[in-house]
């Protein structure tokens, strides 16, 4: 069929609004939050319903044409990226919650609604929904699920993947899915959502998503802490959860992250010091502050140089701060912010760090570190500048060593951003070939040709690796 | 006496510069490589929410610029008219970790249409007659004799005027028609000494204000004065030049500026009361960029720039606010105020009223969808966000609904009027509504109003 009568058949599915061919459209869908990464889609729709969702994969099954599912594209893996042309799918407009069910605990979304909406939704009925990444203010639940987003509350909450109870989906055929219920047991057949999660659109489109809530913790308490030494800081965080407290929050931060903050923010962080820990409890007042005392103790006998202690809320907000402007930090300070999500095992974070300064200086590239220190998953970030093509190639050689040296420790080549085009080709040293062939097969079983999210997660092609700065022109 | 005579129409020399071209040479390549893309700017756009859009979003329209920039798009019809729809709020820039200037790409890429071609048949007719017989020459008009003459001859008759080019506008100007202030003859504004002055502080009076709320200029005087500041009207100044700017007329602006920094030299301070005038006075550096000798004048001139609201609540100790009767009081930003001039000081004065219950307004950071004349020039998208803004408006159930800056002054009018609230919600500019309820504290000075 003649690509306007397709793009006429696609029309007549979401109207002639919602179907763009135009340069401004495709080029706005031609990119996610990856630095480097840009190709060019064919077509941009907009679904409302399931149904519509149903009737575009028929037509892109029947005529072999790739479709990329699309949130608000802050991925940071290139998984959004039309690398082979094509469709892309965005949700903007199935942005409904669909259910808070109080009695189940649970809630029931389109794919793409707010991570922040959804937050504020629950907690009006004194529920939470604990993964909090550092997009939510804009990421969808669809894209939440497709990328298996971690966050801060990684430790004692886990991931989206441990909220996601049932999925509906579209499979690459246009028949619909349901996954899962409002259940917490239920072991019938292979655990499909879990396949869905993390699978960056290449298994099926989801449609709809019923997610488990929590309670909404009573108190929270905060405090920071600075360390002289590195490895002081690592075996606090070791001493910690020997300890048999499990903070719900454990953020990291090395010098050079400290002096960009500071260099920021002037909020007065001791940048003479090697390590800062952002720690954080939840739950009934009393033992968030019985466990805020014994952390407190641990950090003190491990010679923390400064400790300080959230007494009101101002306080609280004051410390999370250099947490919080980190990413302004890195990003103001020059063009290009490569940020990585490399992670080891919890007890190997002294050694990965080490590791990753020692290869930022051989490659004589910038790169500061700072992320979750209670799940193990740290984010080297670079920064740098996308017009220096010299330094572009150093900044690629040291990730290609980092991502090694992360699977070296028995780690991850990514702990919460996803594979997409950007890690791609690292899958085959952490998975070996006996693994590939596996996902090979799981993916030709869900989508045997090809059309969801096309070049993504498996390695194909020089070509397809990397797109840098040369979009791809249908 | 004021200078400012009116130019002849923008000759424009570069009239055979392809657009890619004019925008090639006037888009700043740092700042379009200083976004990172990451999305942030998203919920924080006014167009974004309303259409799903990502070509209608901050991130979306760096991108179509750096798209035209690299040469890899030539911008027509749709690219203007995505330049066109974004507010200018700037609602983005807070949000964006990389600290890029988006309001500032947004002018280069106007300046760049407006270069190539001065806009379309309607917004060159309105924007022309609005912008160069109206906020240039308001200061001859008014000293030739009859405000009210003028008001009602001229920018009704410029609107109506402009009606007839288009069917879509009637009723946008019979709306305006209906909240534009009741214009009253005012002599020049009297400023009253104090005795010891805290400061010496030049007024910046702004065309619009001075125009159609002149009562606002004057309390803003009689506020300075009861603050203890001892103020100042530089008769040399004029139009700020921020809608010359917003949509695109550059040079204009450079004219304008380099008058307004003559006309303050050798003061201090400068007052600001329109958060759109003030954005506009801090950005007179970047304007004039490209002229070195007049970027350091326009350096030290920025750094003169306060708001009202800043220049009060240094003195608040010296003032005391009562209302008579007890009132629900809530706050609409001025975008340009907290965008722009990065200015949080009025909800602290308005915290300060007593007799008074501060209500926050949901959602009061987010465009009204003023923004200049662009509920004029896009009326579709200006409705819907006032629609939006005026359901919140209501849950408030506040007396008094405030603002700081006049065209969102108008705005909201419009939207209480339209919203049936008129009988029962006040909508003031912060500098009336403070103006009326001060206390005598220091001197037994000011009374309320004319």
């Amino acid at each position: 069929m003649s690509a306007s009568k397709i793009i006429h058949e696609l029309e007549q599915i979401v109207g002639k609004k919602y179907c763009r061919t135009d340069q401004e459209a495709r080029l706005t869908h031609s990119y996610d939050a990856t630095p480097l990464f840009q190709a060019w889609p064919h077509v941009v729709v907009y679904p409302q319903t399931t149904e519509q969702v149903q009737a575009l994969m028929k037509v892109a099954h029947r005529e072999k044409i790739p479709v990329i599912s699309r949130g608000s594209g802050t991925n940071l893996g290139a998984s959004a990226v039309p690398v082979q042309g094509g469709i892309v799918m965005v949700f903007t407009r199935m942005n409904k919650i669909l259910e808070i069910d109080e009695k189940n605990l649970t809630v029931t979304v389109q794919p793409g609604v707010i991570t922040r909406q959804l937050h504020d939704a629950v907690e009006a009925h004194s529920l939470f929904y604990p993964p909090d990444l550092g997009s939510m203010a804009i990421s969808t639940i669809g894209g939440n699920i497709a990328q298996g987003a971690g966050g801060l509350r990684g430790l004692k909450y886990g991931t989206t993947t441990d909220y996601v109870l049932g999925l509906e989906a579209v499979l690459a055929n246009g028949d619909i899915i349901r996954t899962g219920g409002k259940l917490t047991k239920n072991v019938s057949g292979y655990d499909v959502t879990r396949f869905l999660v993390g699978s960056e659109g290449t298994l099926a489109i989801i449609t709809e998503a019923t997610l488990k809530l929590l309670p909404k913790p009573a108190f929270q308490q905060t405090m920071a802490v600075y360390f002289s030494g590195l490895d002081a800081a690592a075996e606090a965080v070791s001493a910690i959860i020997s300890a048999r407290i499990i903070p719900c929050t454990l953020e990291f931060m090395d010098q050079g992250t400290m002096k960009v903050v500071e260099e920021y923010a002037g909020i007065g962080l001791p940048v003479d010091q090697k390590a800062m820990l952002i720690l954080e409890q939840d739950g009934p007042k009393e033992l968030v502050e019985k466990d805020l005392a014994q952390m407190e103790q641990i950090c003190q006998n491990l010679n923390a140089t400064k400790i300080e202690i959230a007494k009101t809320g101002k306080d609280r907000i004051k410390i999370l701060e250099a947490r919080r402007t980190t990413l302004s930090a890195l990003a103001r300070a020059t063009a290009t912010t490569i940020l990585e999500d490399a992670t080891v095992p919890r007890a190997s974070i002294p050694a990965m760090i080490r590791k990753i300064t020692e290869i930022s200086e051989r490659y004589n590239v910038r790169i500061c570190t700072f992320g979750h220190a209670g799940d193990g998953n740290l984010h080297p970030t670079c920064m740098t500048d996308s017009r220096n093509q010299d330094e572009l190639a150093r900044v690629e050689k040291a990730f290609a060593e980092i991502f090694n040296a992360a699977l070296e420790l028995g780690g991850t080549i990514t702990g919460e951003h996803g594979v997409g085009l950007a890690k791609a080709p690292y899958m085959k040293q952490q998975w070996g070939i006996a693994g590939i062939h596996l996902l090979n097969r799981i993916k030709e079983a869900f989508d045997p040709h090809h059309l969801l999210n096309p070049g993504k997660i498996f390695y194909q092609s020089e070509e397809e690796k990397t797109c840098q700065n040369r979009p791809a022109h249908p | 006496m004021p200078k400012s005579t009116c130019p002849p129409l923008n000759q424009v020399s570069e009239r055979n510069l392809s657009l890619a071209e004019a925008l090639q040479n006037t888009l700043d390549e740092d700042q379009l490589t200083q976004c990172m893309r990451c999305g942030f700017c998203l919920p924080a756009c006014p167009t974004y929410r309303e259409t799903g859009f990502e070509d209608a979003s901050p991130r979306g329209r760096i991108a179509l610029m750096k798209a035209v920039y690299d040469g890899e798009i030539n911008p027509g019809k749709d690219f203007i008219n995505q330049i066109n729809l974004c507010l200018g709020c700037r609602g983005c820039e807070p949000a964006c970790p990389a600290g890029v200037s988006y309001g500032r790409l947004l002018e280069q890429s106007r300046s760049a249409i407006y270069q190539h071609k001065p806009a379309n048949r309607i917004g060159k007719s309105f924007q022309q007659i609005l912008l160069r017989q109206f906020f240039l020459h308001q200061n001859r008009l008014k000293k030739a004799g009859s405000l009210l003459g003028f008001y009602q001859r001229s920018v009704l008759k410029i609107l109506v005027d402009c009606t007839r080019l288009n069917h879509i506008l009637p009723k946008q100007i019979r709306d305006l028609e209906s909240i534009l202030p009741v214009v009253e003859p005012v002599s020049d504004l009297q400023t009253v000494p104090p005795a010891k002055p805290v400061g010496r502080v030049g007024l910046f009076r702004g065309c619009i204000m001075d125009v159609l709320f002149a009562r606002t200029n004057q309390h803003t005087i009689q506020l300075l004065n009861a603050a203890g500041y001892e103020v100042i009207i530089p008769d040399d100044q004029t139009c700020c030049g921020a809608l010359h700017a917003h949509t695109g007329d550059r040079n204009q602006s450079v004219r304008l500026a380099k008058q307004n920094i003559e006309a303050f030299a050798g003061i201090d301070v400068v007052c600001s009361n329109a958060g759109g005038c003030g954005a506009m006075l801090v950005e007179y550096a970047e304007l004039l960029k490209d002229e070195p000798e007049w970027h350091q004048k326009a350096l030290s001139f920025e750094k003169k720039i306060r708001d009202i609201s800043e220049l009060l609540y240094d003195q608040i100790e010296r003032l005391s606010f009562r209302t008579p009767v007890h009132q629900r009081v809530t706050y609409q930003d001025s975008c340009h105020l907290i965008n722009g001039m990065k200015v949080t000081t009025p909800r602290r004065l308005l915290k300060k009223v007593e007799n008074t219950t501060f209500v926050e307004l949901t959602e009061a950071n987010r465009c009204c969808g003023s923004a200049g004349i662009y509920n004029i020039l896009q009326p579709e998208m200006a409705n819907r966000l006032l629609k939006e803004k005026m359901g919140h408006v209501k849950n408030t159930r506040a007396d008094v609904l405030i603002t700081s800056n006049p065209g969102c002054l108008l705005q909201m009018k419009l939207g209480v009027n339209r919203a049936g609230l008129a009988g029962s919600m006040e909508v003031m500019h912060l500098v009336d509504f403070l103006a009326e309820n001060i206390q005598n504290k220091q001197s037994g000075m000011i009374g309320t109003g004319q």
